[in-house]
């Protein structure tokens, strides 16, 4: 139909863009209209509006698009299940005896955060690589430890992310793609490793993690053979969890689903006392567990050429790193930002760590913060009300490329999970994907003390724009 | 007195919202002065202007928004503050059904499938952009944005032909679709005369004097000022034409701008000729013959289009009130002037209006100078008059990083005192601009300013007559009746039209021959 005859003859319909008095004046005149509020695209830096428009040339266009179906479709129809536990040195690919993994891009000792060092050098006293916290940090800072991102080992690391050789890890495996993933299991608590707390609490936890929790939970999957987690994923967010700052629900089912195979090892009823009584501690005991299964759908996005379909979100604490699908290898870091939340009594903000870990992967999948309107128990814990929750997820759609109706969200009439988070939309729209998160004491040995939301600083996705400028032709 | 600065990154308002936000926080108790502005290059430097520079400041980006406090200490400036971020704070309804409000055309195309306009009003930088997406995604565009360069217009008027769109703009702050009045717009009633127009207040007096008439309006389309320019060679405006041929509650047609081009006049005369329906056109300033020939009805003035499009339209002239030139009025207006008042002060809203008041003005006296027009009576400095002078607030040098003076009318204000003090001014005319967009309440905040000026001629031994042009009708937001009551009481005589604004400013300061 001619536009032209339709404006007239039909009436106005409007989107306004811009100046709101225009629009607040067609409503008075019964004029539907929706509201795009403009921000400068790309921040207003020349160079980057001249990338967008290079990319955004019709034939490139459709090239990313078709790219992006492709990837988000990877992520929609990935089907991670729960097939076992193991100890790291075992099960993960390029683990050795002396590598350490860690949370967020690639990053040396000497630029480490508090949180960071205190969780690498209580693992190496764990190891028994070193007698105590100081020796450990000589040791750390020699050059014989090999440190290398989670990510980069399809792993994914809570807070500091530290993973050493001998503990136990999840493996997911993704039923439709064939790829694995891991992930520490949850310390629960707030005193623990991954907060970058390293006294002698925290490395008995750790043995008996080792020794007692960990074979038994391999032990269990043994039996079980298999637990779909996309199920008891989506089941937990109609449960009132976003499945990464709230894990109440995800953590009742997990352990529902786990307990008959438990109680059928062979450990002593102490140890099942123990160990039942450990996932009764903490709401989070599912945590990491989620976060390896997003883990999953997300390698499987992998390497899709012109996709500009972000993959990875992850800090470690001094920088915040993204990867891209079509840009494979390639890390795009910032400085890690302060998160925004309330504390624990007695902290004040300026004791609190930047931004840390690798559990941005919920978002990055489209839960967590981007699930937000799921989870109306925690608005309050990030500050907000019912209705401005709904507004960040509902902001979330215009830098995603699709929803996942695999995973949906009752309370907006099961609409699937945004998914897809596309580098060049965040660009344009000025808006940064939302992250829910906790906070690490700045300082070694102290551990959690508060929860938060957290962006992403631009500088990544300004970075991923400007190569894949240069990458798609 | 200490300065504070807090840039707020990656946090975009428009200027309009800023501009009300900013005056909302220099009332705050204990605030010396503030700032509140993006970070782009000409809101630093109204930083350097007024003293509130800072280091920090510089590091801010245009997407940044800067919030600068001026107070007696520090402890002042942090309890400033707090009351200046409370003014962002939108009161939540607690309604889950909360309206969204999108950050791209993208998602918001998504959501309203129907739409089929899209209004542009972003900074002309990003205008072209914006319209690319807007009509990628089939929807009609009116710019609003100035500043957008030329190449960019004649892209997208090319883009929108080859789908069949229609762009209004840039610089477009007038158009009436369907009976809905699109940004600056008067409530017009609705009819069979269909506009189409290059300029935004001859566009809002055309269709106001219609209304006036007796007549109405089917569809007022607007072209931007350059779109009968050699260079775009008057695309919208012959789209515009076309799409009124055809439709079906357009009878007469009416086209309005100054002279275009040769080469598109050439092109306009052309489509007029061949066009079935009545066309009255009126170029500010002529090409009689050729309107004529082209078989369209030559108008001289908008008031004359209006009245010849409503009569071609059906309207019974002898029905119509035309409001003719009060004659005894002048005269006696006339009389209350010093023979050393000599001068008209025009200090207009509407680019048009003052176009057409000074080229009417003209007609009787040569030495009419203006910030816009004819270079060769162009002001040597904007700010200060010379003999009679005719402001458009409305142009780039007094919007530069403001909002248009039909929002934000306090230069006008500084200057019309300026000109109230001057002995050799007889009358100062000035327009009203009522209707959508426009400042809710124009003459009253005029009217302190206007008693004041009275009262001082008065006590120098003058007559300042005030002549004021309210457009807008009865039917517009702001009540029209009431504007001009209250301008009345104040002794202000009232112009019933752009051009009887021209002929009665003329007649008041025409001297007898000794």
């Amino acid at each position: 139909m001619n536009g032209i005859k339709d404006l007239l003859y039909r009436e106005p319909v409007v989107i306004n863009e811009g100046v709101e008095l225009f629009k607040e004046d067609l409503v008075k005149q019964g004029v539907q209209t929706v509201q795009v509020n403009f921000t400068p695209p790309a921040g207003g830096n020349p160079q980057l509006l001249d990338i967008l428009d290079y990319l955004s040339d019709p034939r490139r266009k459709e090239a990313i698009a078709l790219a992006n179906q492709e990837a988000v479709k990877r992520v929609i129809t990935s089907h991670p299940v729960l097939v076992g536990y193991g100890k790291a040195l075992d099960v993960i690919p390029g683990m050795t005896a002396k590598t350490i993994l860690h949370a967020g891009p690639p990053i040396t000792w000497d630029r480490m955060c508090g949180a960071m060092r205190g969780a690498i050098t209580g693992a190496l006293v764990f190891e028994g690589l070193a007698r105590d916290i100081a020796e450990a940090e000589v040791l750390a800072a020699s050059g014989e430890i090999i440190f290398s991102p989670c990510h980069e080992h399809n792993t994914v690391g809570s807070m500091a992310g530290v993973t050493s050789p001998s503990m136990y890890v999840h493996i997911v495996k993704n039923k439709a793609y064939g790829n694995l993933a891991y992930t520490n299991l949850s310390e629960q608590l707030s005193k623990i490793l991954r907060m970058g707390a390293n006294d002698q609490s925290v490395i008995d936890r750790l043995i008996w993690m080792r020794d007692v929790l960990g074979p038994m939970l391999k032990e269990a999957m043994e039996l079980a053979g298999e637990i779909d987690l996309r199920l008891l994923m989506s089941q937990a967010l109609h449960m009132g969890d976003e499945c990464h700052n709230r894990n109440v629900a995800g953590t009742s089912i997990l352990s529902q689903a786990l307990t008959p195979y438990l109680a059928q090892t062979g450990f002593s009823m102490q140890d099942k006392v123990d160990v039942f009584n450990f996932i009764l501690s903490s709401d989070y005991f599912s945590g990491p567990t989620w976060m390896a299964a997003c883990k999953c759908a997300m390698d499987a996005a992998q390497g899709i050429e012109n996709s500009t379909v972000v993959t990875t979100m992850c800090r470690n604490g001094t920088d915040f790193g993204v990867r891209v699908s079509g840009l494979p290898g390639q890390w795009f870091t910032g400085p890690s930002q302060q998160v925004i939340g309330p504390l624990f009594a007695g902290f004040k903000p300026e004791d609190s760590g930047l931004d840390i870990g690798d559990s941005a992967i919920t978002e990055t999948y489209g839960i967590g913060g981007f699930a937000m309107a799921a989870a109306p128990a925690i608005v309050s814990l990030v500050g907000g009300t019912v209705a401005e929750a709904i507004g960040f997820t509902d902001k979330m759609l215009e830098i995603t490329t699709d929803t996942n109706p695999n995973v949906t969200i009752p309370l907006l009439n099961f609409r699937g999970v945004a998914s897809g988070i596309d580098v060049l939309k965040v660009l344009e729209t000025g808006i940064l994907p939302i992250i829910n998160t906790a906070i690490a004491h700045k300082e070694p040995g102290i551990g959690m003390i508060g929860a938060g939301i957290v962006h992403p600083p631009m500088d990544c996705f300004v970075k991923a724009a400007q190569a894949l400028g240069q990458n798609i032709r | 007195m200490t300065v504070k600065t807090v840039i707020k990154k990656n946090t975009y308002f428009d200027s309009v919202s800023l501009m009300t936000l900013s005056t909302k926080a220099n009332k705050i108790e204990g605030i010396r002065q503030a700032v509140v502005a993006m970070g782009t290059a000409l809101n630093k430097e109204v930083l350097h202007n007024v003293g509130l520079y800072s280091e920090s400041a510089e590091q801010a980006t245009p997407g940044d928004l800067m919030i600068i406090i001026e107070a007696e200490d520090e402890a002042a400036c942090d309890e400033a503050l707090i009351q200046v971020e409370e003014l962002f704070i939108r009161k939540d309804s607690g309604d889950l059904n909360q309206e969204i409000k999108f950050s791209s055309m993208a998602a918001a195309v998504k959501r309203l499938e129907k739409a089929n306009l899209a209004i542009i009003s972003v900074p002309g930088a990003y205008a072209f952009r914006e319209a690319k997406k807007a009509l990628e995604n089939g929807l009609n565009v009116m710019i609003f944005s100035d500043n957008v360069a030329l190449d960019q217009e004649l892209a997208l008027k090319q883009m929108a032909s080859e789908k069949g769109l229609l762009v209004m703009g840039p610089d477009c702050g007038t158009a009436i679709i369907g009976g809905k009045g699109l940004c600056f717009a008067n409530e017009v009633r609705r009819g069979n005369i269909g506009i189409v127009a290059a300029s935004g207040t001859g566009a809002q007096e055309v269709s106001v004097r219609i209304d006036d008439f007796g007549g109405g309006v089917s569809h007022l389309i607007g072209t931007g000022g350059r779109d009968l320019s050699e260079t775009i060679g008057g695309i919208s405006m012959l789209a515009g034409l076309q799409a009124l041929e055809e439709d079906p509650s357009t009878e007469v047609i009416l086209l309005l701008s100054k002279i275009p081009a040769v080469a598109v006049a050439e092109k306009i005369y052309s489509q007029v000729k061949s066009c079935s329906k009545p066309v009255v056109i009126c170029f500010l300033g002529g090409q009689q013959e050729k309107i004529t020939a082209a078989g369209a009805v030559y108008a001289k003035t908008t008031k004359e289009a209006a009245l010849k499009a409503v009569v071609l339209a059906g309207g019974k002239e002898e029905e119509i009130n035309t409001h003719p030139l009060n004659l005894p009025l002048i005269k006696e207006i006339k009389a209350k002037l010093r023979a050393d008042q000599k001068y008209i002060r025009g200090l207009f809203c509407g680019g048009t209006v003052c176009q057409e008041v000074m080229g009417l003005v003209r007609e009787k006296y040569p030495n009419v100078y203006s910030n816009i027009g004819d270079p060769a009576y162009r002001l040597a400095d904007v700010h200060i008059s010379k003999d009679h002078t005719m402001i458009d607030f409305g142009d780039d040098a007094f919007t530069q990083g403001r909002p248009h003076p039909m929002i934000d009318p306090s230069l006008r204000i500084e200057r019309f005192l300026k000109e109230a003090a001057d002995p050799a001014v007889g009358v100062i005319a000035m327009d009203f601009i009522l209707g959508y967009g426009a400042h809710n309440d124009p003459a009253g905040i005029m009217l302190p300013h206007i008693r004041r000026a009275k009262l001082e001629a008065a006590q120098a031994g003058r007559h300042l007559e005030i002549l004021a042009f309210v457009l807008g009708t009865e039917k517009d937001p702001q009540n029209f009746s009431e504007q001009v009551r209250m301008l009345m009481k104040e002794g202000v005589t009232i112009a019933s039209s752009v051009v009887n604004t021209g002929l009665l400013a003329a007649g008041f300061v025409e001297k007898e021959a000794q």
